[in-house]
């Protein structure tokens, strides 16, 4: 199809699929068989994939306005949502399903270590942190209550860290540590990066899942301050399908948002 | 009926330095900064402040008021993280007591419902316990699970900015949030709110359902009328978040001299000159 005269301009749908839209397909399929669930999503990339999941294989999530109503439609990101309100959700509501289980975050880590406890609070000495940062807000309740996956959008050695410097997500050895209370609904499900995707292995470790287009194990493992679990060869993550790649291009972040949390 | 309306000066001559004082409102939501601006022209200091913080925090903090934060996150929401927090955090000047947000409102309710304790799953396995050496946890009586039993917080005071209030301290959210400032009124000894308008009672549910009502006069001490006292935070649907002054209320912690500069401007005067200055500001904006 080389036409040069009366051929429509290239559909936006026939350019592959760049390391973004990878990114968002992943996340999109973190959400996949959850049912009916409250998906909450920090970052550009998981927020367009919990509305990919919705739009697709995930109908029955429920989804933020981001302040305090449960919003159908379909809404791109980056702007004002608008939709059939189908709850009201204060904080206090939420507060209250946090605990009641149905709910499945993504967070972004600052660290994460082998066993994904995480840490949003400070880094360095607690008492005097070198960075003080956003504080545990809901991290300790989301781990031991209900679903709970992280997004990294720039997987390195300074993110994936030995030890953490406070434990405010809890990880898979400190759950069990801590006893039934915290294991019983303690349900970790992955970490997406802008590199990899990784799940956990039966002792509870990270383990490398499958490599981003594009990318090498190698570089993972070289991105990552601990070893990474990896069980013989490691596949590739799958591509976004025509219809995913329609729907993430003209719908759900017409204005190429994602490309400025992760690029290439 | 008792008339509970007095003026910010007021409230500041019922707090004490050294008192543990709840500040409502969320990030930088619905905040009673008009309050908090009155706390900083104060002599109050070595204040314990809980908090779901904003520039609150910050400005407090800044100000050199604070010997403790107890707080989940401290948060700008359209910026991340504030400043002057930091700024505290990184001089180890300030103490914490950082809670998961869960825990906080279980320490907020136990305090107002006269339990010494709430059990709960938040915190278990995570620094939380570590950095709180104080935090116990309970076992099932009934054979269950054993939790933590988060401490009732109990508060001096606590400052709540609402969007109407009758004069008897009946109040009222017009937003989509209450946040949590019921559970602050009631976890206190006294309890002050600040308001957008105060209004007859007959007013308050003539266009508004009554679950609107969120805070009644049992557990309400004092009603300040206080036209854009949530000033920067938002108070919808009043009005939004000044996006513009809190962008430049974070350039100006950046540098101790802008900052400077920014306290003599809005910090150092009253109220009245402090809201005309942020109309002139707005005035300058549009034209």
């Amino acid at each position: 199809m080389t036409s040069t005269t009366t051929s429509a301009p290239e559909s936006t749908t026939d350019a592959p699929a760049t390391r973004a839209e990878v990114c968002v397909a992943a996340a999109a399929d973190l959400f996949r068989d959850n049912g009916e669930m409250i998906a909450s999503a920090f970052g550009t990339i998981p927020a367009i994939g919990v509305r990919l999941a919705r739009e697709t294989f995930s109908p029955d999530l429920l989804i933020s306005d981001g302040e305090a109503y449960m919003l159908r439609g379909t809404n791109p990101v980056g702007k004002k949502p608008q939709g059939d309100v189908e709850a009201w959700t204060p904080f206090r509501t939420i507060f209250d399903l946090v605990w009641y289980g149905k709910r499945h975050v993504v967070m972004i880590p600052s660290q994460v270590d082998a066993y994904a406890n995480t840490n949003i609070s400070a880094i360095g000495e607690y008492s005097k942190p070198k960075v003080q940062l956003l504080g545990v807000r809901g991290g300790p309740g989301n781990t031991v209550s209900h679903p709970t996956s992280y997004w990294v959008p720039k997987h390195s050695s300074r993110v994936f860290v030995p030890n953490v410097d406070m434990v405010s997500g809890v990880g898979n050895d400190r759950a069990a540590e801590a006893g039934p209370a915290a294991q019983r609904y303690h349900d970790l499900r992955g970490v997406l990066t802008n590199l990899a995707v990784l799940d956990f292995a039966d002792d509870g470790r990270l383990r490398l899942a499958s490599v981003h287009p594009g990318v090498t194990v190698e570089q993972v493992q070289q991105a990552t301050g601990f070893d990474l679990v990896i069980d013989g060869d490691v596949p590739e993550t799958r591509q976004p399908t025509a219809e995913e790649l329609r729907l993430i291009r003209e719908v759900l972040d017409p204005k190429g948002l994602r490309d400025k949390e992760v690029s290439g | 009926m008792v008339d509970k309306t007095i003026g910010a000066a007021e409230v500041i001559s019922r707090l004490e330095s050294g008192m543990t004082i709840g500040i409502g409102g969320w990030g930088s939501r619905r905040k009673p900064m008009s309050l908090v601006r009155e706390i900083l022209r104060s002599d109050l200091k070595d204040l314990t402040v809980v908090s779901y913080g904003g520039p609150d925090v910050g400005l407090l903090c800044a100000a050199g008021k604070v010997k403790k934060v107890v707080f989940g996150f401290v948060s700008l929401d359209s910026i991340a993280l504030d400043p002057h927090f930091r700024a505290a955090r990184q001089s180890g000047a300030i103490e914490v007591a950082e809670y998961d947000e869960g825990m906080l409102q279980w320490g907020l309710y136990a305090a107002g419902i006269k339990l010494p304790f709430l059990p709960t799953r938040a915190g278990l396995g995570s620094d939380v316990m570590k950095y709180n050496p104080d935090l116990r946890t309970v076992a099932d009586p009934y054979g269950g699970d054993t939790t933590v039993a988060m401490p009732a917080i109990h508060l001096d005071a606590a400052l709540v900015h609402m969007n109407r209030a009758d004069q008897h301290g009946n109040a009222q959210f017009l937003g989509p949030d209450p946040y949590f400032d019921d559970l602050y009124c009631m976890a206190a000894d006294q309890a002050f709110v600040s308001c957008e308008k105060i209004v007859p009672t007959a007013e308050l549910t003539e266009n508004h359902h009554p679950a609107t009502l969120r805070i009644n006069r049992v557990v309400v001490s004092g009603v300040v009328e206080a036209p854009g006292g949530a000033h920067f935070t938002s108070c919808v649907p009043d009005y939004e978040r000044d996006e513009q002054f809190q962008r430049e209320y974070v350039k100006a912690a950046g540098d101790a001299e802008t900052w400077r500069e920014f306290e003599r401007k809005y910090l150092a005067v009253p109220e009245s000159e402090y809201q005309a200055a942020v109309s002139a500001r707005h005035e300058e904006v549009s034209a």
